[in-house]
């Protein structure tokens, strides 16, 4: 009986952990949008490595300008690289688009490019932490590069001037299934390793704040909400117990 | 003021309306914590009512449109996020509220005669609530959206003869597609808020007629005092509804918490995966519907045969419905009930927690066989319930309510 | 029930307190809601201010460019018509601009910044109507003493070459000036004030 109580228990017990995870351990990022110089390395970060393949096409140049504390015009100088049709530089208003069409990204990559504007969202900080630090050579794949938390992934390793060449160590078990042992730069990019991490973060810090750009205003909102609730229910019980004082 | 309430009066039921539900509608003085959740299910009803009007008019039901217009109303909509959140959370509250009001029910028997009509309509109310939520989920437009109700639909393709041909009705596609979205919005903002708001006033009205249960289960009608009032009754008004409007407010507080600080309850509440736009061609590596159809999911899973499976998940909402008949004992509430009776209901309890934690997760061979057990276990409350309810021993009743 | 002891008056504050909680509670509810008909960062976007160059607009011309979905007519007025202006005080219903129909900087005789440069909405004040322009003298159909200016052709509206309103016409007030500043000397911004407007 006891031993089939633990079976059960071992059946429940190794929880959600793994449903997004595939599986693999995920580095921790250190996320905090509240950190409004963080948010602005981030993207431009983003602009600059990201932007020009994947779009964030729910998010506009303004609001970040608003949330991140930048003018209209740093994000014209700094972050606005795209142009409409007519040549003109996109509006800060606008959303963060990009020239790239569908037909173009299935041809060069194999697959839909995705919008991130919500990625954060869907996978998860620590996922794309780990995604991003975690491609290595592999000859096997179009691109050269394979990675441990995306295996077979479509996308190149964009950042790797900076991080370097990563070499992995592959162990292969039994069912015939490969895994990402370990990582080693064989070959040094322009940022030391915690430099890298730390780009990688206030990148990933920035993906978190465009996921949900309001989470801020909406925590404050928060709080005021549950004060005058507090406030409502003193009255309210003691409007209560007055009317009660009849019944018992 | 009065003249305009007489004038009033003289061509509309005005008063006796007011005194029939609220001023002179005589409750059990004895109603405890578990009778907050009926008028909380209305509550909710009106946040979902008022939240889902706004959203309707930033929403577009369209497949290439529908997934930005949602962000749309996050981003660029003035507080659009917020009447957002107020849905998506008030979606899982209701059904934590009619699941706690359910249980209210099963512990002190308020599905029993004189009472199997209002249980009934409560059922129909549920059931009607389930069609919304799920075409409600669809909205959004993600992949769980997408894949969710491709596999609810595909339910339907079990059924003999028809199968095939009732699924591809149900869609108006060979997949779910832009047809199937645009015929559920239709359905979810229209025609099934009709439904069940025409069921809630059904529910109330009956129960308004026979008069509410208690934790005693004792009927306060059979002791009247000399102007024909219960003497365990109290009214409504202005008893209940200043009560109520604590639990309103308590209730408030954690609704605000979730709506603020966790609109996603940890992927419970919107799941990760609805952040990617539906894509016909690509199915998550995980799907599990929202943690609310869960037990049945779990049910669905555990039988390992298509039509089986599907017969015992309908089979597991559709036994509900019988349960006034199903039990056959003459007490009504838990307090003077039968030992058996407090462990059955208990695990019943347990076992449909347990489902619904297992229907959340990936199957693995322990897991079908703990949702098997769990499975037995549900259906098994009933088949107990039916053979010891009729010679229970029960504990004597008292002729009035306790304090 | 012991309803000898009730103490009226308690019950009566406590529920004027609840209920005036509870109404400011409503107002707090209503707030998100009465704010989400507001325009939103799409449509503020899509009427965000317009930038006009002016630099190839010939004397006595009019250009059109749309902000916020309204025509706003930018025209170069020549000494001549300037000095025509004054000579029509007395047949305009607001000669002096007192009603507010523009911005302060341009509450003046020429009702603009720049003397020679008119920026207007196209919009009749009648109807919502967009009047035509008219800038030929003694035109055949408005008169000998027709100085040029707009006529609204849904209702027969005259305004001038400052847009003001001749009286005797059913538009009550004068065109409207849109907000507006020089980005430079033939850089116009619709929309905005500028910052030392």
């Amino acid at each position: 009986m006891r031993k089939l109580i633990t079976a059960l228990l071992l059946a429940v017990a190794p929880s959600l952990v793994f449903a997004a995870g595939g599986g693999i351990q995920l580095d921790h990022a250190n996320i905090d949008v509240s950190n409004k110089e963080a948010i602005q390395r981030g993207a431009k970060t983003f602009v600059n490595y990201c932007l020009s393949c994947h779009s964030a096409a729910y998010m506009r140049y303004n609001r970040l300008g608003a949330d991140a504390g930048m003018t209209d015009q740093q994000l014209k100088d700094n972050l606005i690289f795209t142009r409409n049709k007519k040549g003109e530089q996109t509006k800060v208003g606008e959303l963060m688009k990009n020239a790239m069409t569908e037909d173009y990204a299935k041809e060069a990559f194999g697959t839909k490019v995705p919008d991130l504007t919500v990625i954060a969202r869907s996978r998860g900080t620590d996922w794309l932490y780990t995604y991003l630090r975690t491609f290595y050579v592999d000859a096997g794949r179009p691109s050269g590069h394979n990675n441990k938390a995306f295996p077979d992934v479509g996308m190149p390793n964009v950042l790797w001037e900076m991080q370097g060449v990563q070499q992995a160590e592959i162990r292969v078990d039994d069912k015939g299934s490969r895994h990402v042992e370990s990582l080693s730069i064989i070959k040094p990019g322009t940022h030391s390793v915690a430099e890298f991490d730390q780009v990688v973060n206030d990148l990933v810090t920035y993906l978190a704040y465009m996921g949900e750009p309001m989470q801020l205003e909406r925590q404050s909102i928060g709080f005021w909400t549950l004060g005058f609730l507090l406030i409502f229910f003193v009255v309210a019980y003691m409007l209560k117990k007055e009317y009660w004082k009849d019944v018992h | 003021m009065n003249k305009l309430l007489n004038w009033v009066d003289d061509r509309f039921p005005l008063m006796s309306m007011w005194n029939d539900h609220m001023g002179k509608y005589y409750a059990p003085k004895n109603f405890n914590f578990w009778y907050f959740f009926g008028s909380l299910a209305l509550l909710v009803l009106v946040i979902q009512i008022v939240s889902g009007i706004f959203l309707t008019m930033h929403y577009k039901p369209d497949g290439a449109l529908a997934f930005a217009s949602v962000e749309y109303i996050m981003r660029d909509v003035p507080y659009g996020w917020l009447i957002r959140y107020m849905h998506s959370t008030g979606a899982s509250a209701f059904f934590i509220v009619v699941y706690l009001h359910m249980f209210r029910g099963l512990m002190y028997g308020s599905y029993k005669q004189p009472r199997e009509l209002i249980w009934l309509f409560g059922m129909l109310i549920y059931l009607a609530l389930m069609a919304e939520a799920f075409m409600g989920y669809l909205l959004p437009w993600g992949q769980m959206s997408f894949w969710g109700a491709q596999v609810i639909i595909s339910l339907f393709g079990a059924i003999p003869w028809v199968g095939d041909a009732l699924t591809l009705w149900i869609r108006g596609d060979y997949v779910i597609s832009d047809a199937t979205l645009n015929r559920f919005f239709a359905l979810h903002v229209i025609a099934l808020p009709f439904v069940l708001v025409g069921l809630i006033v059904a529910h109330l009205l009956a129960l308004h007629e026979v008069g509410s249960n208690n934790p005693d289960g004792v009927e306060i009608k059979k002791n009247k005092d000399e102007n024909g009032i219960p003497k365990d009754g109290i009214p409504f008004h202005p008893y209940y509804s200043v009560k109520d409007i604590v639990g309103v407010i308590v209730f408030l507080m954690f609704f605000v918490a979730v709506m603020f600080f966790a609109p996603e309850m940890g992927g419970y509440f919107i799941e990760h995966a609805n952040f990617v736009p539906a894509d016909p061609l690509k199915t998550p590596e995980h799907i599990a519907p929202v943690w609310y159809f869960t037990p049945f999911y779990a049910i669905l899973r555990a039988v390992p045969d298509k039509l089986m499976g599907v017969i015992a998940m309908f089979g597991s909402i559709a036994v509900l419905f019988v349960l006034p008949w199903i039990d056959r004992c003459k007490v009504k509430s838990i307090r003077y009930r039968a030992t058996i009776f407090k462990v059955n209901l208990a695990a019943f309890v347990v076992s449909f927690l347990v489902l619904g934690y297992l229907g959340m997760l990936p199957t693995t061979p322990g897991r079908t066989l703990v949702a098997q057990i769990g499975s037995i276990v549900y259906f098994g409350f009933f088949v107990v319930l039916w053979y010891t309810s009729k010679n229970e021993k029960t504990k004597p009743v008292p002729e009035r309510v306790t304090k | 029930m012991t309803t000898d002891t009730v103490d009226t008056s308690k019950r009566r504050t406590l529920t004027l307190a609840t209920s005036a909680v509870a109404a400011v509670g409503a107002g707090f509810v209503a707030v998100p809601f009465v704010a989400s008909w507001a325009p939103s960062e799409r449509a503020k976007t899509a009427g965000a201010p317009v930038e006009v160059d002016i630099s190839k607009l010939d004397e006595g011309r009019l250009l059109t460019v749309e902000w916020r979905g309204k025509p706003v007519w930018i025209v170069k007025r020549s000494n001549k018509t300037l000095e025509d202006l004054k000579t029509l005080d007395d047949s305009l219903r607001d000669a002096a601009s007192d009603k507010e129909q523009q911005p302060d900087y341009a509450k003046n005789a020429s009702r603009s910044r720049k003397p020679e440069i008119l920026v207007l909405v196209g919009i009749c004040t009648h109807l919502g109507c967009s009047p035509t322009f008219r800038p030929d003298l003694a035109a055949a159909d408005l008169g000998a003493d027709w100085k040029g200016g707009f006529f609204c052709p849904c209702h027969g509206s005259k305004f001038d070459m400052a847009g003001r309103v001749y009286s005797g016409v059913p538009a009550p007030t004068n065109l409207e000036v849109p907000p507006h500043y020089y980005l430079s000397d033939n850089v116009i911004l619709v929309g905005e004030d500028g910052s030392a407007a």
